[in-house]
């Protein structure tokens, strides 16, 4: 059941501007308002826009559920596997092991404001990308088996 | 009086919630009124941290002096701990949501019907 | 259930939460020992600008790891829910109905 030309004009129009915001949200966690789980969930609204518009049957051939089934749960495995590297600097579980050392986001902030600088932040940059990314394949799976089973359970009864 | 304003709104919302869940019979009429509780309870949660005259607890392009004190600093910011733990209720009440709905669109395929007087065949 | 059994309980509340909501200090936060140390260590010990992104990442990581792991279930779940029954599985509760009407009589 396809909605009516108003909206699926404005469908067509909207997800790179809406893509492109979650995508900045989830990229500068560390120095603005946002982080993982926000930039993630605003990433999913611009996807679940065009779903909505068009009919399942569409959108069904276009996006592929088994690739974003492993993204899901590769994403939640790396987060932990960033964990456990740190157990190689003799610390412990979840310990900050890139801060102020010559490695990528290691830069030393010191206390005041600041403009902020896209190469600080330690480990939390990466825990930033990779919750985004599960919970955008995450919020995006759950809509489409809701419809998937609005389907079936018209077909049947 | 006036000035706990989001007190007095918190607890207004949660007894409608709690009235909801009580004289409804729609299953979907219920499901609405658990999640205007829990999203009574963050607000409760965020306005537990509130000081007055206070900036966001963001470093970045802040409205204070270049050579402040880490002192002053700390008493002129809002309080972040509440604000973390927030988060964490928000989205376990997105997740709980999520499977409350997919649970009422299977009761309705099997039942056929959504009244809650009628769904009791555990009865036996 | 009848009616004032409804009623009763929800005025009883309603009044008790009154008197706990005015009785509030809005504006003036009651201890701030823990909350001033993440403020003046957070921007030399982590390396960021935005304090509460600190707290929910790196001083209480744990809980996150516990939150990611909550909505991966809740997705997992629905998916359970949705799936579709293959030949076999269509079979067998059909076997299983016919058995609980043999039993009923």
């Amino acid at each position: 059941m396809r909605m009516s030309k108003i909206v699926t004009i404005t469908a067509d129009l909207l997800p790179p501007f809406i893509l492109a915001f979650g995508l900045y949200v989830i990229a500068h966690g560390h120095l603005t308002p946002g982080g993982g789980f926000q930039g993630g969930a605003v990433t999913a609204t611009g996807l679940l826009l065009m779903i909505v518009a068009y009919s399942y049957k569409d959108i069904a051939k276009a996006i592929r559920q088994d690739r974003f089934k492993l993204y899901e749960s590769l994403g939640l495995i790396i987060v932990i596997g960033v964990g456990y590297i740190a157990f190689l600097y003799g610390a412990t579980f979840f310990t900050n092991w890139l801060v102020n050392t010559p490695l990528p986001f290691g830069t030393y902030v010191p206390f005041g404001p600041n403009p902020g600088d896209l190469n600080t932040g330690g480990t939390m940059p990466l825990y930033n990308i990779f919750v985004g990314v599960e919970v955008f394949c995450g919020l995006t799976i759950v809509v489409l088996y809701m419809l998937s089973g609005l389907e079936e359970g018209e077909g049947s009864s | 009086m006036i000035l706990n304003f989001p007190f007095i709104t918190m607890v207004l919302v949660t007894i409608i919630g709690l009235c909801i869940i009580l004289f409804r019979k729609n299953l979907l009429k219920v499901i609405m009124g658990i999640s205007l509780i829990e999203s009574a309870m963050n607000l409760f949660i965020v306005a537990l941290d509130f000081k007055e005259g206070g900036i966001a607890p963001i470093f970045t392009l802040a409205p204070l002096e270049p050579g402040v004190e880490p002192a002053a600093a700390a008493s002129a910011m809002v309080l972040p701990v509440p604000q973390a733990l927030c988060l964490t209720s928000i989205v376990i009440a997105v997740a709980t949501g999520a499977l409350m709905l997919s649970f009422a669109m299977l009761i309705y395929r099997k039942y056929g019907t959504l009244d809650i007087s009628k769904i009791s065949r555990l009865n036996g | 259930m009848r009616t004032i059994t409804k009623v009763i309980p929800v005025i009883i509340l309603l009044a008790f939460f009154m008197a706990m909501a005015a009785s509030f200090d809005f504006g003036r936060p009651f201890q701030t020992a823990m909350d001033d140390y993440f403020i003046e260590h957070g921007q030399e010990q982590v390396g960021t600008n935005n304090i509460v992104t600190t707290i929910v990442f790196d001083y209480r990581g744990f809980d996150t790891l516990g939150e990611a792991s909550v909505l991966l279930t809740a997705v997992l779940g629905v998916g359970l829910l949705f799936r579709r029954f293959s030949k076999g599985e269509e079979d067998e509760a059909a076997e299983e109905e016919d058995w609980q009407e043999v039993a009923e009589r």
